[in-house]
Parts: C-alpha cells; structure tokens; sequence
C-alpha cells in the first residue's frame, strides 16, 4: 500500500489532540497535567509513526530495490532524464557496457562498491564534499559525479585515458597534478585498487532515485 | 523550591561540573581555531595544503563543537541536579572516573586527527582514525567510550532521582530525554556500504539529537537556571517545559523528514518533513514570548546580570538561528535548489550558537556566582558586556555572509548552472560569493577576539570585587 503524507499527518495531528484532550479531562489547558500529558502522547505517537515508516523507507532504500539499485549496475549505462509526468529528473538505467573493461558479478560488484565506500569514509570525503547534498561544502557535490561532462570535456584530455572510469580513476590518485580551479584537492595516497573502487561507488551512488535532486542536472532533458 | 547547601558551600557534583565547564570552553577555543583556519583556506587554498587540509581543519572545528556542547551540558546538569533534588548525585566517583576517561580518549582522538588524519579504506581505519561520517567522524573505539560515559551519567542521574525519592517533574524530562539521547547515538554505530541507509540513521543522531533531544535537554537546564536566577515558580516553569517537550517532539520527530527528501527515501517524506519541519519553530516562538515576559517582569534587571542577558540570548537566538534560518530552506521546493549550499553551514552557526552556546555560557555565569563571590546579590562584572555584544555580532556577522553566499550558490550553480562540477566552480568564483567568504572571515576573528575577552571575563569576574554584599546590592 503507498503510503500518503497528507493522511498520515492529519491522523498524527488528530490522535495527539483527541487523545491528549482525552487523558486530561477534567484540567484546564494552562495546568501543568494537560501539557503533561500533550509531552508524553505526542512524544509517543510521532515515534510510533517514524517507526512504522522507517520499517517501509528501510525495505524502499534496500540495495536492488527500485529506488536504489543493486550493485551490478557498474556494468550498465546509466543516465537521467526528465519525468514529465512527476515533474522531476529520474536516473534511467541501460544496456550493459561493463565496467573496466569486465562484466562484475553481483558479489563482486558488492565487494567494490564495499571497498569505495570504506575510502570515502577513510578519506573524509564528507568533510570538503557533499554526497547526495550531505556533508562540507568545500568542494562540489557528489551526487551525479559519474554523470559530470567534465571527466569527457576535460579530465580524458588531461589524464590521457580512453575510459571515463580509466580517468576517473587516475584523477582520484593523483588530484594534485590535474587541477580543474584554484582550489585543489589534495593527494590522499589512494591505491589503484581504492581509486577504481571509489569510481564504481560513485558509479552506483548516480544511480539512485533521489527525488530529483539536484534539478537538471547538466540542463537534462 | 530548591534545596543550596550552607553559602560558600558546594556539592562534590558541583566541583565536578566545574572540571566539566572549563574542559568545554577549552575545546570552544580550539573549534574557533579551526574554524578560523579553515575559513582562511577558502581565501588562499595553497595555506597548509597537503598538510592541513581543510577537510582535517572541517572535522576538528565540528567534532570540537559537538564534544564540548556535550560536556557543557553535562556541567550544567551535575551542577543543577542536586540542586532540584536537594542531594549530592550517586555515584560521584564513577562521574568522576569517567570524566577523566573522556578527557582522556578526547586527547587521543584529536592527536590522532592531527597527526594520522586519514587512513587505506578498510575497517581498521574506521575502528582507529576516522569513521569519515560528518559530525559522527570519532573512530568506533571512542563512540563505544561515548556510550559508556553516557551510560555513567544516565545511571548518574536516575540513581539520584530514585535515591531522593522525589522525582519532579524537570527530572522527570530530563531521565526519559537522556535514556533517548544515549540510544540514539548507538544509530550512527554501524557501517554499511549502502549511503542511503548510511545517511537514514546517520540522521537519526544528528538530527533527533541535536532538534529533538538537545533542545530538551536545553529546556531541562534553562528550566533549573530560571528558577534560580529569576526565582519563577516551579508550577510555572514545569509546564512551560512540558509545552515544550510536547511541540519540540511533536514537530521534530516527524521533522526528522525534511533531511529524507534527496537520500533516495520514498516521495512521502517530500510532504511530511516539509510539514512537520515548518511547525519546528513554534515551540521556539514559545519560548521567546515567555523570556521577554520574564525579562519584561524583572526589568532586565537580577542577582546575575551576565546569566541573564545569556538566558534571554538563548531564547532569541534559538528562534532565529534554528527557526528563521532553518524555515528558510526546509520546504522542499527551496531545499531542492538550497540543500548544501552556503545556506547550510549559516543556520548551522546561528542555531547551534543560539541555542545550545548561549544556554551553556548561563549555566557557567551562575556557577561560578555561587563558586567565587555567594554572598554578593548582584554578580556583574564590565567585561562581560563586551564579550556578549562581539560575540552576538561575529556570530551574526559571520551568518550573514554565508547566507549571501549560500543565496549565490543556489542561484548560480542550482537553479542555472544544473549543479555541476563547474557550475560549482562558478558559484565560488562568483564576486558575491567570494565577498561573503571575505566577510566570513572577518567576522570570524570579530568571534575569536569575543571568545579570549569571554574567557578573560570569566577567569575574573567577582575576583576583584572588594566591596562588601550590601555595597552593591541590587534589591533596595
């Protein structure tokens, strides 16, 4: 069953009064009881509620899910565009195309997207970038990484590499001799391994159906 | 009311939350001084790169605040406690025991920080160097040291209440809003390489601590404070603290959703944090009107002036920095162009400033009222003005700018330039946004200048008052 905002808002709004007006009969509004009792029904049924739906966002955020793909979706090709009927960009997943040259499995898949995310958080990535808008804002955000023109425009040029993911991974090692602006980001010692993992992550973090966030990406279509 | 020891007379708690008070305001300086360095990067990239980089300067200037708001809270609730319940706290050795193990396990962590800094991606890094998740980046050795401390205090806390045999109603909020707290913080224990579910119950400690669970805390301190500093009736403040337990958990749970809208969660956290998060501020409108009617009541004036003008700080600033600034970007038609910008950090300033600096700096002023110079109706000092008005102004300066900034970003960069790698670029090198870093920057040693004057203040005021009680009396 889809869940809707506006009802579950009015019957969390509507079970806290009646049930508080309820519990206080007989006290005023301005005695200490009545607010007593609004604290500790409103505490309890808006957990109640973040529960029931954090146990359905949960199973709607699984990895392999429709919102978040699974991990095999390195292999694909993976893109965005305009939903006109949501009025929002959505990620559009296509034909296989590999990734580094190799068709990865689902387990190896997991296990390199695994080993991305444990650098992205061995290297503070958080802390100068954003991902999916979260985190320090010293450095762009990381969303649609994978689908940035630069890598083409420019990174494949500067790197000497065929490949986006062949680029990206060059550049992850070696920030410090390709800047793209006045500010930098400095060399974080990643191993040739952790750099293709931490493209494959951000490979797969494209993937997911944010919502639209953020709007038109590179003016899509 | 409330039960004091013989004047001049402190409880073992009390001594402790001293220890507690100064540990915090050391750390205070040290989240200014990173701040400062990092804010200067963003004017010269080239200072201390590959050294210092800005993401270390980043994570020190949060983890800084984070721990030292904690550790003022904590102050404030040993020094409080045996107050309201009229009997030194259970277990004051053990607090004792785990003050020093945080202090301790704080030392390492930031050496490790500053001299480490990063580590090869696998869970070794995480267990010893950095977890690498913004505010929550203490490796998993110290956040199961943080558990433990918090379980100390909690047992604290309950064993006094059950040991008085009187549980009012403030510690009453207070037990059920720490055992909350503690467990919350074990959300943002586990490690998963899916970033959706990372940053759904990285949420669930940052958000529900710092919007549900620290407000009440806050409230819980502010509740003690003012029925010592303007002697209001218990009647009264007990339920203005259980109307505001009921709007702060009543909006902010559900207002959890306005941080589920582009993490890849369902579309029904588009309508239900929009809504719930809107309603954030009104239990901090709340509290404005009862701080101006107390302020109002007392004619601004009372036995501790400086704790008063940080009370009154406390409401406002609340209000504005976490309700105006945060309404500001929390519907989700603005947050889709909005969300990490400038605008971000600008009411993270104003609101962790307004509401959780300001209560703490109270709690301080009337500690140490009570530790230097009891017999004194009116605690007052000349310094202490000046710290208050630079310290408003750096904060609010330093806000501005980043909002500027922030309004250029979204502009530049979100709504025209479709969020790229040099869209982003664009916004940066944009004028307006690289005057608002100037002015950052500016107003940023404005606030470290207020904080050494703060702390100049708070090492003399009452010291060299010579005059006798009735001398400066301020009730004639």
């Amino acid at each position: 069953m889809e869940i809707s905002w506006i009802e579950t808002t009015i019957a969390a709004l509507f079970a806290t009064v009646v049930l508080t007006l309820w519990l206080s009969r007989g006290s005023g509004w301005l005695e200490p009881r009545f607010w007593r009792n609004a604290a500790i029904v409103s505490s309890l049924i808006m957990s109640g509620i973040l529960v029931y739906l954090t146990v359905d966002s949960v199973n709607q955020i699984r990895e392999g899910s429709a919102r978040v793909p699974a991990y095999a979706v390195i292999n694909r090709e993976i893109g965005l565009k305009r939903d006109y009927e949501k009025r929002r960009d959505v990620p559009v997943i296509a034909k296989e195309v590999g990734f580094f040259g190799k068709i990865w499995s689902e387990e190896e898949a997991y296990a390199l997207v695994n080993k991305g995310k444990m650098t992205l958080q061995s290297r503070n990535c958080m802390d100068c970038h954003t991902l999916l808008g979260n985190g320090a804002y010293f450095a762009p955000d990381l969303t649609r990484a994978w689908l940035d023109p630069k890598w083409e425009t420019m990174v494949k040029g500067m790197t000497g590499k065929a490949t986006r993911e062949e680029a990206m991974a060059e550049w992850l090692q070696h920030p410090d001799r390709y800047p793209t602006f006045a500010r930098r980001m400095p060399n974080l010692n990643l191993s040739e391994e952790e750099a293709r993992a931490l493209v494959a992550f951000l490979k797969w973090m494209s993937a997911i159906d944010t919502n639209g966030f953020p709007d038109r990406f590179a003016g899509v279509q | 009311m409330t039960q004091a020891l013989p004047q001049g007379k402190l409880y073992e708690s009390q001594k402790l939350a001293l220890w507690y008070f100064w540990v915090a305001l050391a750390l205070f300086g040290a989240q200014v001084l990173f701040g400062l360095l990092a804010a200067w990067q963003y004017l010269d990239p080239g200072f201390l790169y590959g050294k210092l980089n800005f993401m270390t300067n980043r994570m020190l200037h949060i983890n800084a605040m984070i721990v030292w708001l904690l550790l003022g809270f904590m102050g404030g609730v040993y020094w409080f406690l045996p107050l309201e319940l009229g009997r030194e706290v259970v277990g004051i050795r053990l607090a004792r025991f785990a003050f020093f193990t945080l202090v301790a396990a704080v030392g390492v962590v930031v050496l490790v920080y500053l001299l480490v800094q990063y580590g090869p991606g696998n869970a070794l890094t995480l267990w010893f160097i950095t977890e690498g998740r913004e505010y929550i980046e203490a490796p998993r050795w110290a956040d199961i040291g943080i558990v433990a401390v918090m379980a100390i205090f909690l047992y604290n806390v309950v064993a006094t209440v059950i040991r008085s045999g009187r549980i009012t109603g403030v510690a009453a909020v207070l037990m059920f809003d720490l055992i909350a707290l503690a467990g919350l913080y074990m959300a943002g224990m586990h490690y998963t390489p899916n970033i959706s579910m990372d940053q759904y119950f990285w949420w669930w400690v940052v958000h529900l601590w710092v919007e549900a669970t620290w407000e009440v805390l806050v409230g819980s301190i502010m509740a003690m404070a003012l029925m010592h500093l303007l002697g209001t009736p218990r009647r009264i403040v007990e339920t203005w603290l259980y109307l505001e337990v009921a709007l702060v958990f009543g909006t902010g749970i559900l207002g959890l959703g306005h941080h589920y809208f582009w993490i890849g969660t369902p579309e029904y956290w588009l309508g239900l944090g929009g809504f719930f998060s809107a309603l954030e501020p009104i239990p901090l409108v709340a509290m404005v009107v009862h701080a101006v009617y107390d302020a109002g009541m007392h004619r601004m004036q009372t036995v501790n002036q400086p704790a008063l003008f940080w009370a009154i700080a406390q409401a406002f600033g609340n209000f504005v920095g976490a309700g105006v600034w945060g309404f500001m970007q929390t519907l989700p038609q603005i947050n889709l162009y909005s969300h990490g910008t400038q605008l971000a950090p600008a009411h993270g300033h104003l609101a962790f400033f307004g509401a959780y600096v300001t209560a703490i700096l109270t709690a301080i002023y009337m500690a140490l009222h009570q530790v230097r110079r009891p017999d004194l109706p009116r605690f007052d000092s000349k310094l202490w003005k000046w710290a208050f008005v630079l310290m408003v102004v750096g904060i609010f300066g330093m806000s501005a700018a980043m909002t500027v900034a922030g309004f250029t970003q979204t502009m530049v960069e979100r709504a025209i330039g479709g969020s790229t790698w040099q869209a982003y670029i664009e916004a940066q090198t944009h004028p307006w946004f690289q005057n608002g870093m100037v002015w950052r920057f500016v107003f940023g040693v404005f606030f470290l200048i207020s904080y050494l004057v703060l702390i100049w203040d708070l090492a003399t005021i009452g010291k060299g008052e010579t005059r006798a009680a009735k001398e400066v009396g301020a009730h004639d």
